[in-house]
């Protein structure tokens, strides 16, 4: 095993533990019910929300990441039209 | 500007420790020095401050509140890739432990000069080695200096071998005996010592935005065991680096560092083995002793982390009977060099040995001469029990 | 993985579900495109960030022990000043500091006084969960008076912590800086112009922002931005900045919800809604009371 010298390391996203292992339930965006306001976007604790162009919408809509996503609720309660849901 | 005419040549100085550490410090310049004070070491951090308002040096001089964060300051400056060092002792040096290890583990090249001496409590401002053996085992290279000329010497080589090894280095002197007496000291040009230290290249350094490196990280049960398996043979390669060290420093010095002196030892059957400013003393006695035609020796170690065991085993091996004489006091057990010296007997696969153990010196207390010839006549009448004797 | 907000702090990080530290971190770091150091104390966001093989950092970081984070940082800002003199550097980074409560108001408190004092340039953030959380929850200098944490615990002679949390605003007020302000991390915006504001002042600035946490709070995991609010909303943790000495209000909270609001959605404070513990309620009540009215005249005097 080789190991770097005092753990210095630099950032490699391959080495990151995949924290969507974590979740229990899962948001679900409600694509036609998302006014694009980016309010989850910004309280994501893990950053897993991507605005993206959704079919012929002009808005963009939010996207999760559920590869990083921890299932925590924060997206669904924070949002003001209730556009995500927290499903098993 | 009194040093700008002896850039190239050596000169003469009249100097106590504190300011011959400060002295080599002040050539080797380094970028940050993040200092507290504490006697005795305050001789250092007053010289260099001095320097700077001087105009000789444009090191950033950081005056912290507290050792613990003069410790941590220069972690602070190191990893952003600055040449950094601090100076410390006694209460000091134990105020900043818990940031020891870090230094050790993260591998930093730091200097840290130490003036060493007593623990509290009680209070005691005096020299001992008592605070330099309570850290002794965190990975800190130590090396001892007996005179303020060590103390020079010793400053240099220990930024080369910091830089070298990627270790933190603490050179020591005996608060007091060293640090605040005057000596005669050979001080070497300026653009000598900048020429031997040359300039510092940081492995990493956090100002690197090209290169964002996280440093400090947390290595769990799977990890973390090896990472001080790493250390330590890391930590092994320092005595070898440290001799070639010592072996290029003589060329332009003309004085021989090494794992240890010996001190007329080639012949002695009795030898004291000990570290530090008392070796002169010892010397002394060794040389009265010789008149009388005593077989007597002085085996003083120099490097004591890490502990050259095989060396000084081998060194000691043809001695009849051997006085280790430490400067401090393990409570519950045998004094450290004591213990080393033990395990050095072992090592070399010596004959057995009678090995006595003393303590001297503790809080400053005066070690005379006769002290150290009661030493020899215990060795020479085979007076060696298994207790630890203080020379009070 | 949202591109712009991982720019610094990636996702894969290990912090709680629901946590409000990569909120704050990412809200202050966002605030600036100048380069950055950050330095951390021990604590949550450090282990949960850092574990080996994986930094979830891609600006350069360091740490090395819970209280030292103001020092580290003041030894970067010497090197870079170095550095900077004999040409090896052309810029310097900001320096960042993360420290959480127990690292800033108690074992760091020293350090950062140090630090402060002497004038280095740079950014303190001290993320207030209001206990150790990274030990488990015990008090600290941060957490309420009546709150239950496991060495404060509440019981049948104790009502949780006995004590007032200290003012650390005014402790770092003290030392003369010239930029200071409380924010929330359910108030991102406010947030976001305090960072700005904080990155931009030359030598030391601070920012104490309420991080709700759902382990020493307990409240469910989808809950700190709400939670955040209602401390504000009842002028528990009013939002204000002191710059140069002068004290702005944020948000003039004109109908302030009862404490009440705040205390019941956390199990921390269960206790306290029971015949015994009535008085409690009343005297945090006004204590939040006293200290808006001290916020409001020293803002007026401004």
């Amino acid at each position: 095993m080789s190991l770097e010298k005092g753990g210095i390391i630099k950032h490699d996203i391959s080495k990151s533990p995949k924290t969507g292992d974590w979740a229990y339930s899962k948001p679900q965006v409600d694509k036609d019910k998302c006014i694009g306001c980016e309010t989850c976007v910004q309280y994501c604790p893990d950053a897993c929300i991507e605005m993206v162009k959704h079919k012929k919408d002009i808005k963009k809509k939010a996207d999760i990441d559920y590869d990083f996503c921890k299932g925590c609720g924060v997206c669904a309660q924070v949002c003001p039209v209730k556009a995500i849901v927290m499903k098993k | 500007m009194e040093n700008k005419t002896i850039k190239n040549k050596t000169t003469v100085k009249a100097l106590n420790g504190g300011y011959a550490m400060a002295e080599a410090l002040r050539q080797i310049h380094p970028d940050v020095m993040a200092v507290y004070p504490i006697t005795p070491q305050t001789t250092i951090i007053e010289t260099y401050a001095k320097f700077k308002a001087d105009g000789l040096v444009d090191t950033e001089i950081v005056q912290v509140e507290s050792e613990h964060s003069a410790m941590s300051a220069t972690i602070g400056a190191c990893t952003a890739g600055a040449r950094a060092v601090t100076a410390s002792s006694s209460q000091g040096l134990l105020h900043m432990a818990e940031t020891l290890p870090v230094v050790s583990g993260l591998g930093l090249p730091i200097v840290m000069c130490v003036s060493s001496r007593a623990l509290s409590a009680p209070l005691n401002i005096h020299g001992e080695h008592g605070d330099v053996m309570a850290i002794r085992d965190l990975g800190w290279v130590q090396i001892f200096s007996e005179q303020a000329q060590d103390a020079y010497d010793n400053t240099i080589i220990a930024l080369r071998l910091a830089e070298m090894a990627g270790v933190p280095v603490m050179p020591i002197m005996d608060g007091f005996h060293t640090s605040h007496t005057t000596e005669r000291v050979e001080v070497l040009g300026d653009e000598i010592i900048q020429s031997f230290v040359g300039q510092f290249k940081p492995e990493n350094a956090l100002v690197d935005q090209k290169n964002p490196i996280t440093i400090g990280t947390l290595a769990l049960q799977n990890t973390y065991f090896d990472f001080k398996i790493d250390q330590e043979k890391a930590f092994q390669k320092v005595k070898s680096l440290y001799k070639k060290i010592c072996v290029e420093y003589g060329k332009i010095s003309g004085r021989k560092y090494g794992f240890f002196e010996e001190y007329k030892t080639k012949d002695a059957d009795f030898v004291i083995v000990m570290m530090g400013a008392t070796a002169g003393t010892t010397k002394d006695a060794v040389d009265k002793l010789r008149i009388d035609g005593k077989k007597v020796g002085l085996l003083k170690i120099n490097l004591f982390r890490p502990f050259p065991y095989k060396e000084v085993g081998v060194a000691l091996s043809h001695a009849e009977n051997i006085a280790v004489l430490d400067r401090a006091m393990s409570f519950g057990s045998f004094p450290p060099l004591y213990q080393d010296i033990v395990t050095s007997m072992q090592s070399a696969g010596s004959r057995k040995h009678d090995i006595a153990s003393y303590v001297y010196g503790i809080g400053g207390r005066d070690t005379m001469q006769s002290h150290i010839i009661s030493v020899f006549k215990d060795l020479e009448e085979g007076e060696i029990g298994n207790k630890i004797k203080y020379l009070q | 993985m949202n591109k712009e907000l991982t720019k610094k702090l990636s996702s894969g990080h290990a912090t709680c579900q629901g946590c409000g530290i990569p909120a704050i971190v990412r809200t202050v770091l966002g605030a600036t495109d100048e380069p950055v150091i950050v330095a951390n104390a021990t604590g949550c966001l450090e282990v949960t960030t850092t574990i080996y093989p994986y930094t979830a950092w891609k600006v350069p970081y360091v740490h090395s022990v819970f209280g030292n984070a103001a020092a580290t940082a003041a030894g970067i800002d010497a090197a870079q000043k170095a550095l900077m003199k004999s040409g090896k550097i052309k810029k310097k980074a900001k320096v960042v500091v993360f420290g959480g409560d127990g690292g800033t108001y108690d074992i760091g408190l020293q350090a950062l006084s140090g630090a402060l004092e002497r004038g280095h340039d740079f950014l303190y953030v001290c993320y207030d969960n209001e206990g150790y959380m990274n030990t488990g929850g015990q008090r600290s200098g941060g957490t309420p008076y009546g709150a239950n944490t496991e060495t404060a615990p509440a019981g049948e002679t104790s009502f949780g912590k006995s004590q007032q949390r200290k003012d650390l605003m005014e402790i770092v007020n003290a030392h003369h800086i010239k930029y200071l302000a409380q924010s929330n991390v359910a108030y991102v915006n406010d947030l976001k112009m305090k960072a700005k504001k904080a990155l931009k002042t030359t030598g030391p600035s601070f920012l104490l922002v309420l991080q709700p946490c759902t382990q020493l709070w307990k409240f469910p995991t989808s809950e700190y931005v709400a939670v955040g609010k209602l401390a504000t909303e009842t002028n528990f943790w009013p939002l204000y900045e002191i710059e140069d000495g002068k004290y702005t209000i944020n948000n003039i909270v004109k109908t302030p919800k009862p404490i009440e609001e705040f205390l019941k959605v956390q199990g921390r404070f269960k206790h306290l809604f029971t015949d015994k513990n009535k008085q409690v309620i009343v005297d945090i009540q006004n204590k939040v009371d006293e200290n808006l009215s001290k916020l409001v005249k020293r803002a007026e005097k401004s």
